[in-house]
């Protein structure tokens, strides 16, 4: 018998290389342009649960990864890791899950279980973890995305969507909502009291703002749109806005901050964000500029700051963030979308044209052709 | 119209000064205020030259107020002390460091972090609770609020010891801080100077595992052999850099030239600390990336609280911590200071100020 990846010494195909038949959207080229697509999915092993997709959330990372912006995508690429759906099979190891749960899958689908940092709860900052989509996974294969009509994957990479929440505003938590949710409890940015800026109001944003304030953390919005004011304040309950090219603001502003979070993924100036921040004050980068910024390195040492990174969740902490967002009603707030709204969606969320994450509607509008 | 500096204060004091950016050092009149009731008077015996001392008589950093008397690793005898002083009798060996005054009373003041607050006097060139401009140690004699006052151990040397008072509590403070002073701990420390080679001695004493990362491969012997370092990379050579990567906890960044801090980030495992005590005068390129995939974060340090430093001495004394000096005389200052920027010391000079300075 072959290998998955080979038959016969000629290349399996996407359609070929897993017995089982799947259906998506895929990009062929950095054109970035999404259009149906056959391929294959395992059959469901003895730890393995396989997942009808009833939602996926669109990420700025799926956009970043059909234009090929960081030069690692190989196509055809199905993106998706804001994955919600139905269980319809569960391995004979699998414990946790039954048929018709509802769950959820994020950024990860494997690592190696055997790091430190797996061992810890940082299966994200495993070398060896494997991603949702455009990754190789363990047999050699493509991993293929949420925007298709179903995913095996093993039960250590998927967590339960408490019964309270709405399924569709609950898919961008799987990458939004612990991307920001993991940092502020790692950096002790979730205490009661603190006061936490949140840089750049878009998917991250807005989800840090609702997380913040459930944490009962004071939250000032920066942002460069003055029209957001309204809407962070009004809607999303923080208690103040500035904007950063505001100097008087931002003066007056200096060194009140505990923490920043700062989501925002073009080149920017940090120094006019670190004066925010008090002695000790913790800038925490979640944002992925392509380029290098410029440290000012007096700043951080006249403080004693810091500015650190931070990248998704391990899946205890995914788990712990659903429990905590069906406790205190977080939700995203949504654009919810037909399969084929999604060459035009992707045009609009490069232009920041979204309140906050387009939502796939994929059990009604995926359909193959 | 300003009073000279002689006259300011009642009290007569000399040192070397420089008086203008082009940083060369002479002999310089000037007074120092009477003891106040908090105040401890110390006849200086030695003060280290530090990199900062230098980058101040030059005006490298845009704040210098001439005429500068630099000097802020002091090592003196207490010679009065005012009725309020609790902690020092006359006859004391006492230090005083980057500091002579704050607030005292701002949040950073009361957790012991004096060297963060907003109102830091600094030893030198900076205007004192009064006014006037402060002088540091490379003089006679300094009046030091208690509180700014450090006991300096009996078991350590007085001349090795002073560069502690501000390189020493320069890499101790961090090292605390970002849990970086654990035993088992694997802390880089780039740069063997002044700061590097401290910041080994104190990271072996801490029970770390300890590599040197440096331009020049001519110091790895000293690091290993007489430094006590368990291994030294050259920074330039990929094929060590990229043998080490992600096997570091922490690293300690003297470097105050702009460097590449990617090469250095890739050294660290995840969630490691990449830790700047260096101020390089432009900004550095931080690729975010490497943060984000690692959850790793670049701090920033600067000296140490007064708590801290006396800490940091009774650690020194305890571990024979002192710094690898060259003694000099006050005259020899200015070829010092040119030495100095050439990195040509092993690796602090320290002025026998008692016995070479004279009126």
């Amino acid at each position: 018998m072959g290998s998955v990846t080979e038959e016969n010494g000629v290349k399996a195909s996407p359609e070929t290389q897993h017995p089982r038949k799947a259906f998506g959207w895929a990009a062929r080229d950095n054109s970035g342009v999404l259009s149906p697509f056959s391929f294959s999915r395992r059959n469901n092993g003895d730890d393995d649960v396989t997942i009808k997709i009833l939602y996926c959330g669109i990420c700025h990372s799926d956009l970043h990864s059909i234009k090929n912006d960081w030069t690692n995508t190989i196509y055809p690429i199905v993106p998706g890791h804001e994955i919600v759906g139905a269980v319809t099979e569960v391995g004979s190891n699998v414990r946790k899950f039954k048929v018709g749960d509802k769950v959820g899958v994020g950024c990860l689908v494997n690592s190696c279980r055997s790091c430190d940092g797996c061992k810890q709860g940082f299966e994200n900052y495993c070398p060896r973890m494997i991603l949702t989509y455009n990754s190789v996974d363990a047999d050699g294969t493509m991993t293929y995305g949420g925007y298709s009509d179903m995913v095996v994957v093993n039960e250590h990479f998927v967590v339960r969507i408490p019964d309270t929440m709405p399924l569709d505003k609950c898919a961008p938590l799987l990458c939004a909502g612990i991307t920001v949710y993991s940092p502020l409890k790692y950096f002790g940015l979730n205490e009661p009291g603190k006061h936490l800026g949140v840089v750049g109001l878009g998917g991250l944003g807005h989800v840090a703002v609702k997380f913040a304030k459930a944490f009962g953390v004071k939250v000032t919005v920066i942002s460069s749109s003055p029209r957001k004011e309204k809407e962070a304040i009004e809607r999303l309950g923080a208690d103040a806005f500035m904007v950063s090219s505001n100097p008087e603001q931002m003066q007056a502003a200096m060194g009140t901050m505990d923490g920043i979070i700062n989501t925002v993924s073009a080149v920017h100036s940090l120094m006019p964000l670190l004066f925010l921040l008090k002695t000790r004050g913790k800038m925490i980068m979640v944002g992925a500029p392509d380029k290098p910024l410029e440290l000012p390195v007096f700043s951080l040492i006249m403080g004693g700051k810091i500015v650190a990174g931070s990248c998704i969740g391990g899946m205890q902490d995914t788990q712990e963030m659903l429990d905590f967002a069906a406790k205190h009603n977080v939700t995203a707030d949504i654009e919810l979308i037909g399969m084929d709204y999604v060459n035009k969606a992707m045009e609009r969320l490069a232009k920041a044209d979204v309140r906050y994450r387009f939502v796939i509607d994929i059990a009604n509008t995926l359909t193959a052709a | 119209m300003a009073k000279l500096p002689e006259e300011e204060h009642p009290e007569k004091a000399f040192g070397w000064a420089a008086r203008d950016s082009n940083g060369v050092l002479s002999p310089f009149k000037f007074s120092r205020r009477s003891s106040g009731p908090k105040d401890v008077n110390i006849k200086i015996l030695y003060c280290g030259v530090c990199h900062s001392d230098l980058h101040f008589v030059k005006n490298e950093w845009g704040m210098s107020i001439y005429p500068i008397v630099p000097g802020h690793e002091i090592v003196g005898i207490v010679t009065e002390v005012g009725s309020m002083v609790q902690k020092f009798r006359v006859g004391n060996a006492v230090g005083v460091g980057c500091m002579v005054g704050g607030c005292d009373e701002c949040e950073d003041c009361k957790r012991g972090w004096e060297s963060y607050c907003p109102k830091t006097i600094l030893t030198y060139s900076n205007i004192y609770h009064d006014g006037t401009v402060t002088y540091g140690g490379y003089s006679d004699r300094i009046v030091v609020e208690e509180h700014y006052v450090v006991r300096f151990p009996d078991g350590l040397p007085k001349d090795a010891g002073a560069p502690l008072l501000c390189a020493g509590i320069t890499v101790y403070s961090p090292m605390r801080y970002y849990g970086l002073a654990e035993p088992g701990t694997h802390l880089g420390v780039v740069g063997l100077g002044g700061l590097g080679h401290l910041a080994v001695k104190f990271a072996k004493a801490f029970g770390a595992k300890v590599t040197v990362i440096s331009t020049s491969p001519s110091k790895e012997k000293e690091a290993i052999e007489h430094l006590g370092a368990d291994a030294f990379l050259v920074s330039r050579n990929a094929e060590q850099m990229k043998a080490a990567a992600r096997t570091m906890d922490g690293i300690l960044d003297t470097v105050s030239a702009k460097h590449y801090l990617l090469p250095l980030m890739e050294l660290l495992k995840s969630h490691g600390k990449l830790v700047l005590v260096g101020a390089p005068e432009e900004p550095l390129e931080l690729p975010a990336f490497p943060l984000l995939v690692g959850r790793k974060l670049v701090g920033g340090s600067a000296t140490g609280g007064m708590q801290e430093t006396q800490e940091m001495l009774d650690f020194a004394a305890k571990h024979n911590i002192t710094a690898d000096i060259e003694i000099i005389p006050m005259n020899y200052i200015n070829t010092a200071m040119e030495r100095l920027a050439k990195a040509d010391v092993k690796y602090r000079f320290v002025i026998d100020v008692a016995n070479t300075l004279s009126a």
